[in-house]
């Protein structure tokens, strides 16, 4: 089936070669990095995780809602996902695979990947946050492509799909769980310390992921003659207005406890994120431009007369992607290191290397995602075409 | 016989992978290795069932009394020194103030001397460390005489236990710390050859000076002190850490966190009491 | 033979790549490696012998150092005794390199000619040869 991604128009031959060329100048990029540590990022003693670990966190959550389509209509019967299911499963595959990329160019010595296989420690996280994301990007590959295979043969899958498709479901809600334990697990530092880390990760990752998964079935809808159908897409517009409202609900919960509880360790993250401390600013744009961007995307998602005007929808659905985007990604991890250890604040910025590794890993997933996208065209437009013939 | 591409590209696949494979599983199992009798410790090695610190500042006056110590410790263990870098900086014993040593225990009417004394911080060494439990690779594992080591060889560098550490104890090597400073000099200012440097991508943190310890010397911080870092198995009733925490005051950071940290800080010597 | 033309194409350059190797190593001198021993610790040694025999540290160097390391870091040992009974102090540094302390006549000859670059002395500081 990859032979249907080897034809394509003008248009779609400029975009592989202009991913490929981002694809360059970030290994360029990384080769610095290679070559002089990470030091080359904005990283530092304090603030040990950033830019990279902020992708992958929020792209595991993206990848986890494959399972938003999978649900209703595997569990319940709602057949009118049936159109889109594969870019669903074919999205967790470009997210999962950015994710992998993600850790790998974070890492200080990633020739030593190979030390968490040969050494497992069942009692890290982090362990079984490699277990469960190798397992989630195993079964999305064999079930998105066998089930697309069968498609294309016009037969129905083999039957050994149907109970993988059933534990996608609770393993897609496991990686990003797992994820979130990496941070709610850690004893020191006061933004991450709390048992509604992992709701608000998945949350914020079915509003995020479905929300990205609508723009995408809107984009293949104008170039290609896969239509999703109306109906599809407002359904899963609910999912992301569902979804949002509880991720902007347990944020607010967060802060409720953060300040009426007064305790200080407890109060300070949020305060650096959102007025500064100590005269350190740096994330406080974001976040309230996180917050407009979330509850103009809600208030637009919520009523229904936005929500069915397929010129207003998708601001919502890039006002909800991007706030969560920043939440999760820049405000979480860089929040839970200030103020550090020792009550003090040093700021994180990234570097131009490390932005420019960062969007080629993003080439990377996005020329996934393409060629994956161009074989799930190719063959439902066969396959549809062929039962207008019949 | 006949078949057709597909099975053909099914069939060499398979055989690849299993012929790799198999190769490499018996080349894993054909490897000796040495005995285990053949290895054993220095007889000289310091043994204990709980090693500890117990850090009095009394002691610890002016500027040099603690330079010495973190010196000590810096210097025979090649760690790099960046002047004013605090982005990259790599430390395994430094000063910090009451107020950062001890966040949320100042409180206004506390003086400003003691706000502001100066206390030596550097790895507990807990007896539960976060690091430990988080560590995927078990890089950083706790010995059986309590010491939390660190393993440079096998350090992916993924930096979970930084994240994890509530102390701060940890460093990363985010360049090479066999380098030059902004103005040309070398990072490792003073050069051990009897101990390994460190390279990129890998965390470092003070190792409780195992080397020393194994030939029967005290760590370099404790000797260097004058006293005022004492170090010693707190699960022997008769040293003189334990002896110092059974009849002084003493605190340890963040205990609420659970991790049981091991160095003991004096708090009112019987000067100040 | 369809798309022959390009078939023949992709096929000449991707003989060009494989035999790559060979043809830029023509003629390049591919003596066999003859690490030194003549420094001056091992001079003065009254008995000239290695923590094992040459031939098994020959084979197995690399095995005996990644058992020390292990044996050292994680286990806390710190004394080997070899087949013969003697006692060493487990340590690259500090007992193989102050023999052998001519990295670039011994160590660099063989791992040079089989072109493998083990990152040990990345950390474990190696001796100061006079000539740089």
């Amino acid at each position: 089936m990859l032979e249907k991604a080897l034809t394509g128009s003008k248009r779609y031959w400029t975009w592989i070669f202009v991913l490929l060329g981002i694809i360059g100048v970030g290994f360029i990029a990384y080769l610095q990095q290679w070559k002089y540590g990470l030091g080359v990022t904005g990283l530092s003693r304090d603030v040990s995780w950033g830019f990279y670990i902020a992708q992958f966190t929020f792209l595991v959550g993206v990848a986890a809602s494959a399972v938003m389509l999978v649900i209703p209509y595997y569990l319940h019967n709602h057949k009118k996902f049936g159109k889109i299911l594969i870019l669903g499963e074919f999205l967790a595959i470009a997210s999962v695979t950015m994710c992998i990329l993600f850790i790998f160019v974070d890492m200080g010595q990633p020739m030593r990947i190979m030390n968490v296989v040969l050494h497992p420690t069942p009692g890290s996280v982090m362990f079984w946050d490699s277990v469960v994301l190798s397992g989630y990007l195993f079964i999305n590959l064999i079930v998105g492509w066998t089930t697309l295979g069968a498609e294309r043969k016009s037969v129905p899958p083999p039957f050994w799909v149907k109970p993988l498709i059933y534990l996608s479901i609770p393993w897609a809600v496991s990686i990003h769980t797992v994820t979130a334990f990496l941070y709610a697990g850690i004893p020191g530092r006061h933004l991450w310390l709390t048992a509604i880390m992992a709701a608000r990760f998945l949350a914020s990752a079915f509003a995020a992921g479905p929300a990205l998964l609508i723009l995408l079935v809107m984009f293949v809808r104008k170039v290609s003659k896969l239509d999703a159908g109306t109906e599809a897409i407002q359904s899963l517009a609910k999912i992301v207005t569902y979804a949002m409202t509880a991720n902007v609900f347990f944020f607010l919960l967060e802060v409720f406890t953060a300040t009426y509880s007064g305790i200080p360790g407890h109060a300070h993250p949020l305060t650096y994120l959102f007025f500064g401390l100590d005269g350190h600013t740096a994330l406080v744009p974001w976040m309230w431009t996180a917050t407009v961007l979330a509850f103009l995307g809600l208030g637009l998602l919520i009523f229904p007369a936005t929500r069915r005007n397929e010129g207003i929808l998708p601001i919502a659905l890039l006002s909800v992607f991007i706030a969560a985007w920043i939440d999760k990604g820049m405000g979480l991890v860089i929040g839970g290191f200030i103020p550090n250890m020792f009550e003090r604040v040093t700021e994180y910025t990234p570097t131009a290397t490390e932005l420019a590794i960062t969007v080629g890993v993003y080439a990377v997933g996005c020329l996934v995602l393409t060629v994956l996208y161009k074989v799930a065209i190719g063959v439902k437009e066969d396959t549809a075409g062929e039962a207008e013939h019949h | 016989m006949s078949m057709n591409r597909r099975q053909f590209l099914k069939i060499a696949g398979a055989s690849t992978v299993l012929g790799l494979g198999g190769a490499s599983v018996v080349n894993s199992l054909r490897r000796g290795g040495l005995e285990a009798s053949q290895m054993s410790p220095d007889p000289r090695g310091l043994v204990a069932k709980r090693w500890g610190f117990v850090v009095d500042v009394s002691k610890l006056t002016t500027e040099e009394d603690y330079k010495r110590c973190t010196d000590a410790c810096h210097n025979i263990h090649n760690v790099p020194v960046f002047k004013n870098d605090n982005l990259h900086e790599v430390k395994w014993i430094w000063k910090e103030p009451f107020e950062n040593t001890f966040p949320g225990i100042e409180h206004e009417y506390m003086s400003h001397e003691f706000k502001e004394k100066n206390f030596l911080v550097f790895c507990n060494h807990c007896a539960k460390p976060a690091c430990v439990k988080v560590c995927p690779t078990k890089a950083t594992f706790k010995r059986k005489d309590g010491i939390v080591m660190q393993d440079m060889h096998r350090c992916i560098g993924c930096r979970f236990c930084m994240a994890a550490c509530p102390f701060g104890a940890r460093s990363f090597n985010y360049l090479d710390p066999r380098g030059n400073d902004i103005d040309g000099k070398p990072l490792i200012k003073v050069e051990n050859k009897t101990f390994p440097t460190r390279m990129i991508g890998v965390v470092e943190k003070c190792t409780a000076c195992y080397e020393r310890l194994a030939i029967g010397q005290q760590p370099a911080c404790a000797e260097a002190s004058n006293g005022a870092i004492v170090f010693g198995d707190l699960e022997d009733p008769n040293s003189e850490a334990r002896k110092i925490i059974a009849t002084k005051y003493t605190i340890r950071r963040k205990p609420e966190l659970g991790t049981q940290p091991s160095i003991y800080y004096v708090i009112g010597g019987s000067e100040h009491a | 033979m369809y798309n022959g033309g390009k078939i023949i194409a992709g096929l000449v350059v991707f003989l060009a790549f494989f035999t790559f190797p060979f043809y830029y190593n023509l003629g390049k001198a591919n003596a066999r490696p003859e690490p030194k021993l003549n420094t001056p610790v091992i001079q003065q040694l009254a008995e000239k012998k290695c923590v094992e025999s040459k031939d098994v540290m020959r084979s197995d160097h690399m095995q005996i150092l990644n058992d020390w390391r292990d044996s050292v870091v994680r286990d806390g040992n710190r004394i080997y005794v070899n087949a013969e009974g003697k006692r060493y102090t487990m340590s690259l540094q500090n007992t193989c390199m102050n023999c052998h302390s001519n990295k670039k006549e011994f160590c660099d000859k063989c791992h040079n000619y089989m072109a493998v670059k083990p990152y040990c002395w990345n950390c474990h500081i190696q001796p100061k040869e006079d000539k740089s």
